[in-house]
């Protein structure tokens, strides 16, 4: 359902304000998105000033740096910071985005952080993942196939068959893309979106998988794949510069020309 | 289970589409859509109307769409015309699976930007020289 305004208790109030830090020439001030599930009530904007000096200089630095020295109870995923695990996606300065990749000298001004957008909140900038996951799961993420293994080991692909997947596996499912798409924000019960359709694409395009037909079959559907109407959000956000836009123009694509 | 009822993330309220151009065309898309079916609708009814109603009430049309705030409208109806054709026919490039990328969604956005100016200036040449 296409809601443009928040819910009255999801609605954002002013938060508490930390004092600056004594005797710092860099100060900049970080506005994050808080909501705490023990005492309930709307979610704050608390605002916190970090010594750049004295900081590391990714926005999850920032993050680490209030959670250690500031405030302890400030909560959100992180892991390997550097990109790779997909854990600190949040809304930074506009855009979706890794905290660990977004330098914090890119954003003018107050650096403005907030869960990923139209998601239901743990805590903080925790959002609940369970749908998506669930999503991920329709899709059958693993290899189908009907032929028996070859005796000699693995099932090959010529260099050229491999190119496919280029741009479709190092995704690493952060739903950057998916939580940037208002047809994904309006529709998410029935539209998979775009991480979930990259995906989907993965295993279409493999050579070794023969289950194409089955996972066309199961896209085939007037909102799991064509809710996309090429908005673009998706890959104007993504974080590991793939593109889930053209992964999801070669479903529709793939689609047609099996109807010959 | 959570003690209390989970808010929603902000989501319109941060992502400012209206900076972003992808959304912002994608969005004008939609809207002019909506106003060409809805104005155009309308128009056509009434400049119908009156011309089965007589030849007076068809005047009475004529003069209304020919006065400076009725050009003005249909000045402005043919930029929503010529927007939507425009960026329709760039949505069929992207469903060939071509220029779906960044650079693709700039590149095709200037270009269907400035047929919206050509196609609005020839329509109105064309007409124009006709009528006078």
């Amino acid at each position: 359902m296409v809601e443009f305004a928040l819910p009255p208790k999801s609605r954002i109030k002013p938060g508490k304000t930390w004092p600056a830090p004594q005797g710092a020439t860099k100060v900049k001030t970080f506005r994050i998105y808080r909501w705490d599930p023990d005492k309930g009530g709307n979610p704050t904007l608390d605002t916190f000033h970090i010594d750049l000096d004295d900081c590391g200089p990714m926005v999850l630095d920032a993050l680490i740096k209030i959670k250690n020295e500031i405030d302890p109870t400030l909560t959100f995923r992180r892991s390997c910071r550097e990109g790779i695990c997909g854990s600190c996606a949040m809304n930074i300065d506009t855009d979706n985005t890794l905290a660990c990749l977004k330098p914090i000298e890119e954003v003018k001004g107050t650096v403005d952080i907030y869960p990923l957008p139209h998601m239901s909140v743990v805590k903080d900038l925790v959002p609940d993942l369970t749908h998506i996951y669930a999503q991920y799961e329709l899709i059958e993420p693993w290899m189908k196939t009907d032929t028996p293994a070859p005796t000699s080991g693995e099932r090959l692909q010529s260099p050229e068959e491999r190119e496919k997947l280029d741009g479709l596996w190092e995704c690493v499912l952060c739903f950057c893309c998916s939580t940037s798409c208002p047809s994904y924000w309006w529709n998410a019960d029935r539209y998979l979106g775009p991480a979930i359709l990259l995906q989907a694409a993965r295993w279409v395009f493999d050579s070794r998988d023969e289950a194409t037909e089955e996972r066309l079959d199961m896209l085939d559907d007037p909102f799991r794949l064509y809710r996309c109407h090429t908005i673009m959000n998706c890959t104007a956000t993504c974080p590991k510069g793939l593109n889930p836009g053209k992964a999801i123009a070669d479903l529709k694509i793939a689609m047609f020309e099996r109807t010959g | 289970m959570p003690s209390h009822d989970r808010p929603l993330s902000p989501h319109l309220q941060v992502y400012q589409l209206y900076r972003k151009i992808a959304p912002l065309l994608s969005i004008t898309h939609r809207v002019t859509g909506m106003l060409l079916f809805v104005l155009g609708t309308l128009f056509v009814i009434y400049w119908l109307g009156a011309a089965a109603y007589g030849p007076e009430s068809f005047a009475t049309a004529q003069a209304v769409f020919g006065s400076p705030l009725g050009m003005l409208v249909l000045f402005g109806w043919t930029v929503v015309l010529m927007y939507h054709l425009a960026n329709g026919i760039r949505h069929l490039v992207w469903d060939t699976g071509r220029e779906v990328s960044n650079e693709g969604v700039r590149r095709t956005a200037y270009a269907m930007l400035a047929s919206v100016v050509g196609l609005t200036v020839l329509a109105w040449a064309i007409g124009l020289a006709v009528a006078l």
